[in-house]
């Protein structure tokens, strides 16, 4: 990013994002006061990202008091994980790894039907014994409920029970700013502070706060060939059948997750600003235009959720 | 841009989900693939033409049975503003989720439906929406197009709800007759009621103020957090985190500490972008006091002229909650207020209100679920608190059952904005 690049004024322009910044903050800092053990799930997309930003921000000058932690499916984007180690090691968090090829090889979990296939409902089980290995009792997520149709429907508040299920309809009031952070052993929460950003929201805060995130957010050069309407990048885990035809692209992510679900969108925008306007004119969902795995059925998400998926 | 809370309230099949997925795909808030995701899902559940309830209706059961059975939460912006709508269920037993929706909102958009007029759910609905304080009321009178458009039935609806909305001390309530499904008056005028002269819902949306006068309340600052870091060159550093609940915070400012009662000077403010001299409700911030003073979580931090109340008794309308037990005198909770957290013991219940009748019934047996009552709490530790009537941040609370860890109340400390009738005298 340059130095020169003007940034917008956000207490003139953007005074909504700083309400949504203080809320945010409000309920970090009320996890902290209230849960023994918190942790902050981070996926190394631009969500986790504002996240943590966030977080920090709840406790400066004091360091993060809970660690980072990480579900490596073993089919991320490589820059996804170096971003992770440089983040982490720069903001001098703690970080907590759970692993899906390691609980593969060692049999804690079955070993996948297709070598290459998508490993999102694997990562669930890891994601659990994760949590409870660590002894998490809150546990921070970027999910946003303009995402989603299932995730406009869950409280900041999410609790799961003690195999780590969501159960829609017996969700708690959450009244004012008053949170409920009860639990009984075995039970987690899971905590959304970011849950009224929308995309927009977190671009414009994301170029107004000068916020790193992986390169592949933006505009740059890939190999990729095109699979049910969408372009798919080339990688060891992800391969062209037949009839698809390796190309060339400008390309960038509009979403970071498994690179054999995660696909990118044509793109020249370079800076969180360029893609700002792209985002503002664009007709077609995050997550419609980028993920394989909610095309299922319309109701995907409310079912991998009710499963304990993040 | 500013951010305006609306949530919307009524009747099952008023139209509600309708009406918002009107304004979502009218004011181009609606990527294209999930219009063809909901034109797909409305073949697919045998619906005709574009079924907008579907763009809300998300969780699988609701689709099944064509009702919204929980709070969704939905976003658009126009280049005046961004919106959060909540979207809250009508029937009647979920309530607590008109509640969950309405405690954050700055205006209520109440959907009733033409052909039934003024029902028991607008009633409970109106009523909340004043008793949650919400300054701004909306009437959308829907399903216009199902009464051939008629200026008698609107206007005779809008007679019936403003002598309620009179009894209930809510004055700033607007109409508006509406075809959710045709979308008339929704963002573009309608021209199949040239009678209507006023705005269409949107522009009303986008007109309402924000959040006006909390500024102008006096200082509330429920600490949240002390923060010690641990890091070397902080050894004496101690910031008290927070987010400003009402009024304005100036570096140098005189402060009262409470419930110690102990007068400070505030040394420095933080924000998430860096030190500053002045501070607003609702900005997160960390102060630093000049004094070393014993200040904690639940402790607050106000105005040194103007104090809030500081009471181990406090009397407060509650909306009760469980399905499972019933409120009693007698029973003991774990009371969320500001961010204290303590014990409280039910004194004594003082009335029940009928929302039909809008009477209160004196010292009834017990509270029921989506009972409203006025309770007196014995709280083992003394409560800082304004009326709810005055600050809706530092009056009000939860309750919740340690047994079940179920939130079962909704609190709001002191009166009604409006007096309730009594069998044996007034409650007011």
């Amino acid at each position: 990013m340059t130095a020169s690049r003007s940034r917008p004024d956000i207490r003139a322009e953007y005074k909504h994002l700083l309400d949504l910044e203080s809320e945010s903050i409000h309920i970090i800092r009320e996890v902290i006061a209230e849960f023994d053990r918190p942790g902050l799930l981070f996926s190394g997309g631009k969500d986790s990202a504002v996240l943590l930003h966030l977080a920090i921000k709840a406790f400066q000058p004091a360091y993060l008091p809970f660690p980072v932690v990480h579900i490596d499916t073993g089919h991320n984007f490589p820059e996804v994980i170096s971003f992770r180690d440089k983040i982490t090691k720069q903001l001098n968090v703690e970080l907590v790894v759970g692993s899906v090829d390691e609980a593969i090889a060692t049999g804690s979990i079955p070993p996948p039907e297709e070598t290459n296939g998508s490993r999102n409902r694997l990562q669930t089980p890891v994601l659990l014994d994760t949590i409870s290995r660590g002894g998490f009792t809150a546990v921070f997520g970027g999910a946003r409920r303009d995402e989603e149709r299932s995730r406009a429907k869950e409280r900041i508040y999410s609790l799961r029970d003690e195999s780590g299920k969501w159960d829609p309809s017996n969700q708690r009031p959450e009244i004012w700013n008053l949170y409920n952070g009860h639990i009984k052993a075995g039970q987690h929460m899971r905590v959304f502070p970011i849950s009224n950003w929308t995309e927009l929201d977190i671009w414009k805060y994301i170029a107004t706060e000068d916020i790193e995130l992986p390169e592949i957010y933006y505009s740059h050069r890939r190999e990729v060939f095109e699979r049910d309407g969408m372009l798919m990048a080339l990688s060891p885990v992800m391969q062209p059948g037949p009839g698809e035809s390796v190309i060339t692209r400008d390309v960038r992510f509009r979403t970071v997750g498994d690179m054999t679900s995660t696909a990118a969108v044509a793109s020249e925008a370079k800076t969180p600003e360029e893609v700002w306007i792209e985002t503002a004119n664009t007709d077609i969902s995050e997550r419609g235009a980028t993920r394989a795995d909610d095309r299922f059925t319309d109701a995907a998400m409310e079912d991998r959720k009710r499963e304990g998926y993040f | 841009m500013d951010l305006l809370r609306i949530v919307t309230a009524g009747s099952v099949d008023d139209g509600k989900s309708t009406l918002m997925g009107r304004l979502l795909l009218d004011s181009n808030a609606l990527d294209d693939d999930v219009v063809s995701a909901v034109r797909d899902a409305s073949k697919r559940y045998q619906s005709d033409s574009l079924n907008l309830a579907l763009v809300t209706d998300g969780l699988r059961s609701e689709r099944e049975q064509g009702i919204t059975i929980d709070v969704a939460y939905r976003y658009f912006s126009t280049s005046v503003r961004k919106f959060i709508l909540t979207d809250t269920p009508g029937h009647v037993g979920y309530t607590r989720n008109m509640v969950t929706g309405a405690s954050n909102a700055e205006v209520a958009l109440i959907m009733v439906d033409a052909r039934n007029g003024m029902v028991e759910q607008s009633r409970r609905h109106s009523v909340i929406a004043s008793m949650l304080g919400i300054d701004h009321i909306i009437v959308c009178i829907n399903k216009m197009d199902l009464v051939n458009y008629d200026e008698e039935v609107y206007e005779s609806i809008k007679t019936r709800f403003t002598s309620l909305m009179t009894r209930l001390g809510v004055t700033n309530v607007v109409y508006i007759p509406t075809s959710a499904l045709n979308g008339d008056n929704v963002v573009d005028a309608s021209d199949n009621m040239p009678w209507f002269t006023g705005d269409p819902l949107l522009n009303h949306l986008e007109q309402i103020p924000v959040r006006a006068g909390l500024d102008t309340l006096p200082l509330r600052l429920p600490v949240q957090n002390v923060i010690k870091p641990q890091q070397a060159g902080y050894d004496d550093y101690r910031g008290y985190a927070g987010s400003i609940a009402s009024g304005v915070l100036h570096k140098g400012d005189r402060v009262r500490l409470l419930p110690s009662g102990h007068e400070t000077t505030v040394a420095s403010i933080e924000t998430p972008r860096g030190p500053v001299e002045q501070a607003t409700a609702p900005d997160a911030v960390t102060i630093r006091l000049a004094d070393d003073m014993e200040v904690s979580r639940g402790d607050m931090i106000c105005s040194p002229d103007e104090w809030p109340q500081t009471s181990s008794t406090v009397g407060a309308i509650v909306c009760w909650m469980d399905e499972q037990t019933p409120m009693h005198e007698g029973a003991i909770y774990r009371i969320k207020q500001a961010t204290r957290s303590a014990k409280a013991l039910v004194n004594g219940i003082e009335a029940r209100f009928n929302i039909t009748s809008l009477k209160g019934e004196p010292e009834p047996e017990s509270l029921q679920l989506n009972d409203i009552g006025r309770v007196i709490l014995e709280v083992d530790e003394p409560l800082v608190y304004d009326d709810y009537a005055t600050n809706r941040i530092t009056g009000s609370f939860i309750l919740i059952d340690e047994a079940t860890n179920a939130t079962v109340a909704a609190g709001m400390i002191g009166r009604p904005r409006f007096s309730f009738s009594l069998n044996s005298g007034n409650v007011t």
